[in-house]
C-alpha cells in the first residue's frame, strides 16, 4: 500500500507555512514520518516530513546525536555503529509486523517512544531525549530542552512530545544521546518454560546486579541477555548460570534478539495489541488472554505483554493499545477518563487549538 | 537584591484572617500557622538571600488534607507556594506575603516496597536518604542522590527533577520516578503513571517531574529501584591544565566504560577543600575523580582502562584505592568541598550545564569573567555530565557585592547557553534564573510552557511567579 503524498516539505519553515496555513483554515493533517504504519486513522492530508532528512550534527564525544525527523533509522544505527555506539533503548524495526513499506525515520521513533528489549536496563526512547524543535498546530516553530545531558530549564515537553505520535506538534529536529555499544553479549536461554517460570527467572535475574539488557519469553523459551565488557561479561554470565541452575539455562553465543524486538513472531497477521503491566501480573493476565483464544510472548521482563488474538484485552489489562488492527474493532489507545482526560484534551487544545494534528488518532 | 516579587495583593492581604480561618476549619488545629514568630521559619529556602514570610503555613498529613488546602485556596483565589525541605537552591520555595506555603513533609509513610517489581512508593514528604535506608536490608537502592539528600525530600526532588553524582550512570529523578498522585488546583486527586512500565497515552509524569510544583501538588510517588552494585571503587586523577582534565571526560565516556561518577574539582576548590578537609589532594590545577561499580575483578578491569586513557594524558597522579579508607580518603576531599567554600564567605551556587567538549573552553572563559567582575570563583561539579557547579564567593556585609555576584553568575550562564548548554542542570530556575530564561528560550518557547501550565492550573494558583519572567507570565497571572 502506497500513500499518496501530497505535502513534503524539505524545511523547517515550510512545515511551519503548511501548519500556519491549515490551522487558519481548519483542515487537518495526517503527519507522516517514514510511513511504516500504514494504519494511520487520523483524517485528513497527508503532511509528510521524510524530506527533512539528515543528520546535523553528531558528537561521539559528547555522546549527542542532532538530526532531522525523516532521517531513516536504519542509516542513524550504521553511522552510530561505525562510531562504536547505539541507541542504547533499541529501538525496534516493526515494519514486519505492521505491513507497511516505508522505513521507520526517527521521528516517527520519537513520536512512538519506540523501545526495545534493552528498556528494562536503559530506559526508554523519551529517557535519551534531549531536546527537540517542533511545529506546533498554529504552525509556530518552538523548541524545548537542548544537547546537555542535564537539563532542567522550564517544562520538559521533550518528554510530552515523545509518545505523542504526532498529535501535539510535528517534530522537525530530535537530539538523543548516544551511547557506547558494548563489546560483548551473551544469553542464557530456557527452553520449555511456562510464562510463570519465566517470570521467576526475570524477578531473579533483574534483581541481581549483572545488568540484564534483555527478558525475553517467546515461544514456550526464556531468554535473558548480558551485554558488557568481556571480563565482566563471562563473570556475570557464570554467577547468573549458578543463580539459575534449577531451570536449566543454555548459554548462546547468539540468540535472535533483532527478530524478538521486532516481534517477528507474530508476523503473520491478525490482530496484535501491546499491553503494559506490572511485569508480575503478566503469567495471570496471559493465562486470560488464553482463554480468549490467541498467543502472548513477553518482553521487559513481564512488563511488555504483545498479543495476538481475538477479543479486546482491557478488561484483563487496561494499558492495551491496538497496534495492528485486522479484524479488530474500537479504540486503538486505552481510553482515558475523568481528570486525565481532561488535562489530555486540555493539552491537546493548547498545542493544536484547531484539531488540525493527527484529529482523532489517539482517541479513535 | 536584583530579583524582583510581585507586589502582595491587598485584596489578599485584607482578607488575611478570613483565610486562615477557612484552612482551620478545613484541617486539623495544628496544621495551619499564622503566627508571624512561626511563619519566619518558612520565610526562604537555601537561597537565603531572598526572605518573605508567608501569609500562613499549612502543614497536611495526608493526600486528602492536601486536597482540603487546595480547595480552600482556590475559592478564595490565594496563591499557593509547595514546599518540601526548603532545599532549594533556585527559590523554588520561595514564598510571596500574599501566599500560603504548602508544606508536604508531614507526609512521611513508606507505603508499598516491591522488590518483584523493583519499586516502592512513598509520600513524597520522606526524604531521599531515607528512600535509601529502607531499600539498603533488601539490597536495593534509589539511584538519584543530590548531595542535599540528608535533607531533601523525594517532593522537591520531583518538582526540580533533581540529579547527583551518579547520575551519570543512572539518570536523574524524570528516568527513575513510575508514578505520582498529584493534588491539582480544583482539589481533584490525579495518578499518573505507576507500577507499569510507561504510559499508553501522553506522558503527564514526564512534564509533572521539573514542574517546580507549577503544576500540580505531588503527594505520592512511585520510584525505580535498583540491585545494588557488588562493590564500587574511586581513583582520583590530577592534571596539570583543565583542558587536559577535560580531554580525559571525555575520551573515558567515548571509551565503553561507564562509570558511575566523574566529578571534577579546580584549583581554588582544591585550595579551600585542603585548608578545610586536608584530604591530601595533589597540588595541581584540576583533579578528577572517578568512581567504578561492580565485583572486585570487574572494578581492576574498568581502572585498567581508565588508566590506560589518563596514562596518555600525562596525569601529575593517578591515584587508586586499594580498601574502603582509601575509598573514602579519595571522596572525603570532594564531599566536603561544599562545607570548605563556606568557610570562605558567602557563596552562590550555579548549575548551568554545557556539552562535555566545551567544558575546557568554558573554564576558562570563566577564569577570565571572574577577574572582570573581581569576584573568586571556584568549580565542583559532575563533569561527566557537563554539569557544572560554579561557586561565586562574595561578602554578604559588603553593600553591592551580592548584586555584583549575580551579575557574574548571569554571565556564566549565559557563556553556557552560548556554548550549546542549558542556564540549570538540577537546581531548576525557581526565581534565582526566572530573568535569564529569555536568552535560552525565544518568547513562544515560553509561551507553549505557559500555556501547559494554563492546562492544569487555569487561575495561576500554584508558584505563579516563578520560572517565568514576570512580564511573560504577567497576561496568564492576571487570569486569576
Ligand atoms: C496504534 C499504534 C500504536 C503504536 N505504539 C507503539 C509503541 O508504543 N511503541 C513502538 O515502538 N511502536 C509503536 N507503534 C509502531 C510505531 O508507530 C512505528 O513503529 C514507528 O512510529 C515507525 O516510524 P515511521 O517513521 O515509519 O512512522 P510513521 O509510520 O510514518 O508514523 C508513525 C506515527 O508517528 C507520527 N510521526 C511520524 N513522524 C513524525 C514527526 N516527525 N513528528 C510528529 N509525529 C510523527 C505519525 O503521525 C504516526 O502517528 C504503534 C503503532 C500503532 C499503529
Ligand atoms: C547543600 C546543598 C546541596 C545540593 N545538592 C544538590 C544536588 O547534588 N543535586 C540536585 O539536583 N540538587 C541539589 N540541591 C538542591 C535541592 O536540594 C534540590 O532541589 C531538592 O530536590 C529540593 O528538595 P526540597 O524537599 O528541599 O524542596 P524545596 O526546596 O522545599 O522545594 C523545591 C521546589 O519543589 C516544589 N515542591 C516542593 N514540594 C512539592 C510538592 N509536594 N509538590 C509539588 N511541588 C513541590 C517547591 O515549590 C519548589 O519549587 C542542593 C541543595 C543544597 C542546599
Amino acid at each position: 500500500m502506497t500513500v499518496a503524498l501530497d505535502l513534503a516539505p524539505a524545511s523547517e519553515a515550510e512545515v511551519a507555512e503548511i501548519i500556519a496555513d491549515r490551522h487558519a483554515r481548519r483542515a487537518p493533517l495526517r503527519i507522516v514520518g517514514g510511513g511504516t504504519r500504514v494504519e494511520n486513522r487520523a483524517r485528513g492530508e497527508a503532511l509528510s516530513l521524510s524530506r527533512l532528512s539528515g543528520v546535523v550534527t553528531y558528537s561521539p564525544g559528547e555522546m549527542t546525536l542532532i538530526a532531522r525527523p525523516g532521517t531513516p533509522l536504519p542509516e542513524i544505527k550504521a553511522m552510530l555503529e561505525a562510531e562504536g555506539q547505539a541507541l542504547a533503548f533499541e529501538p525496534p524495526d516493526l515494519r514486519g509486523i505492521l505491513s507497511g513499506n516505508g522505513t521507520p525515520s526517527l521521528g516517527g521513533m520519537v513520536a512512538a517512544n519506540a523501545s526495545g528489549p534493552r528498556r528494562v536496563l536503559a530506559g526508554a526512547c523519551r529517557d535519551h531525549l534531549l531536546g527537540v524543535r517542533f511545529v506546533d498546530g498554529r504552525g509556530r516553530l518552538l523548541k524545548n530542552g537542548g544537547r546537555v545531558m542535564k537539563n532542567v530549564t522550564g517544562l520538559d515537553l521533550s518528554k510530552l512530545l515523545a509518545g505523542s505520535h504526532g498529535t501535539l506538534a510535528a517534530l522537525t529536529e530530535v537530539v538523543l544521546k548516544t551511547l557506547p555499544l558494548l563489546p560483548a553479549r551473551t544469553t542464557l536461554a530456557f527452553p520449555g518454560v511456562t510464562q510463570a517460570t519465566a517470570l521467576r527467572i526475570f524477578t531473579a535475574a533483574l534483581s541481581t546486579p549483572f545488568e540484564v539488557s534483555g527478558a525475553v519469553h517467546v515461544g514456550g523459551t526464556a531468554y535473558l541477555r548480558i551485554e558488557g565488557l568481556e571480563r565482566q561479561l563471562a563473570y556475570r554470565r557464570d554467577r547468573l548460570l549458578a543463580l539459575l541452575a534449577e531451570h536449566r539455562p543454555e548459554v548462546l553465543d547468539d540468540a535472535p534478539w533483532g527478530a524478538m524486538r521486532d516481534v517477528a513472531h507474530f508476523a503473520d497477521g491478525g490482530p496484535l495489541w501491546r499491553i503494559l503491566c506490572k511485569p508480575t501480573d503478566a503469567p495471570e493476565i496471559c493465562a486470560g488472554l488464553r482463554a480468549m483464544g490467541g498467543d502472548s510472548s513477553l518482553d521487559w521482563g513481564g512488563g511488555l505483554i504483545w498479543y495476538r488474538g481475538p477479543g479486546n484485552p482491557r478488561a484483563l489489562a487496561p494499558h492495551a493499545t491496538l497496534i495492528r488492527r485486522d479484524t479488530a474493532t474500537g479504540p486503538a489507545f486505552p481510553p482515558q477518563s475523568g481528570a486525565v482526560a481532561r488535562l489530555q484534551d486540555g493539552l491537546r487544545r493548547a498545542f493544536d487549538p484547531a484539531g488540525i494534528l493527527n484529529p482523532g488518532l489517539m482517541d479513535a | 537584591m536584583t530579583i524582583a516579587m510581585p507586589a502582595p495583593d491587598p485584596r489578599i492581604l485584607a482578607r488575611g484572617p478570613q483565610i486562615v480561618a477557612a484552612l482551620r476549619a478545613a484541617l486539623p488545629a495544628d496544621a495551619v500557622i499564622d503566627d508571624p514568630q512561626e511563619t519566619r521559619a518558612y520565610e526562604c529556602d537555601a537561597l537565603t538571600a531572598y526572605r518573605c514570610p508567608p501569609l500562613a503555613v499549612t502543614l497536611p498529613r495526608s493526600t486528602a488534607e492536601v486536597a482540603a488546602v487546595m480547595r480552600v485556596c482556590a475559592d478564595l483565589g490565594v496563591p499557593v507556594v509547595p514546599r518540601g525541605a526548603g532545599t532549594s537552591l533556585a527559590g523554588g520555595a520561595l514564598p510571596t506575603a500574599d501566599c500560603v506555603i504548602l508544606g508536604t513533609m508531614r507526609l512521611r509513610e513508606v507505603l508499598e516496597i516491591d522488590t518483584a517489581n523493583r519499586f516502592i512508593r512513598v509520600q513524597t514528604g520522606v526524604t531521599n536518604l531515607s528512600v535509601s535506608a529502607e531499600l539498603e536490608p533488601l539490597g536495593f537502592f534509589y539511584a538519584p542522590d543530590p548531595s542535599s539528600q540528608l535533607a531533601c525530600t523525594i517532593a522537591g526532588n520531583i518538582a526540580m527533577n533533581s540529579g547527583g553524582a551518579h547520575c551519570l550512570k543512572y539518570g536523574v529523578t524524570t528516568n527513575n520516578l513510575m508514578g505520582a498522585t498529584v493534588v491539582l488546583t480544583t482539589g481533584e486527586i490525579v495518578e499518573l503513571g505507576g507500577p507499569e512500565m510507561g504510559p499508553a497515552g501522553l506522558d503527564l509524569l514526564g512534564i509533572l517531574c521539573g514542574s517546580e510544583g507549577q503544576l500540580g501538588v505531588v503527594t505520592e510517588a512511585t520510584l525505580r529501584i535498583l540491585p545494588r552494585p557488588e562493590g564500587a571503587r574511586p581513583v582520583l586523577i590530577g592534571f596539570d591544565s583543565p583542558e587536559v582534565a577535560g580531554e580525559c571526560v571525555a575520551n573515558i565516556i567515548r571509551s565503553g566504560v561507564l562509570p558511575v561518577a566523574i566529578e571534577y574539582m579546580d584549583e581554588p576548590c582544591l585550595r579551600a577543600v585542603e585548608a578545610f578537609a586536608k584530604a591530601g589532594y595533589p597540588d595541581c590545577p584540576a583533579v578528577l575523580i572517578v568512581e567504578v561499580e561492580g565485583a572486585p575483578a570487574e572494578i581492576d578491569d574498568q581502572i585498567t582502562r581508565i588508566r590506560a586513557i589518563a596514562d596518555a594524558l600525562n596525569p601529575v597522579e593517578f591515584r587508586e584505592s586499594r580498601n574502603a579508607d582509601e575509598a573514602l580518603a579519595i571522596w572525603k576531599g570532594r564531599k566536603s568541598a561544599f562545607g570548605a567554600m563556606g568557610r570562605l564567605g558567602d557563596y552562590i551556587c550555579l548549575d548551568g550545564t554545557v556539552p562535555v567538549g566545551q567544558l575546557p573552553y568554558t573554564l576558562r572563559r570563566i577564569g577570565e569573567l571572574s577577574r572582570q567582575h573581581g569576584l573568586e570563583v571556584a568549580n565542583v561539579f559532575h563533569a561527566g555530565d557537563g554539569n557544572m557547579h560554579p561557586l561565586i564567593l562574595f561578602d554578604a556585609n559588603t553593600p553591592g557585592d551580592l548584586a555584583r555576584a549575580e551579575a557574574f553568575g548571569a554571565d556564566i550562564l549565559r557563556l553556557c547557553v552560548q556554548v550549546g548548554g542549558c542556564l540549570t542542570g538540577e537546581h531548576g530556575v525557581g526565581v534565582e534564573k526566572r530573568d535569564l530564561m529569555g536568552d535560552q528560550y525565544a518568547p513562544e518557547d515560553l509561551a507553549i510552557q505557559m500555556q501547559v501550565k494554563d492546562v492544569f492550573d487555569p487561575d495561576w494558583l500554584l508558584n505563579p511567579a516563578k520560572v517565568f519572567p514576570l512580564d511573560a507570565s504577567a497576561a496568564h497571572r492576571a487570569a486569576r
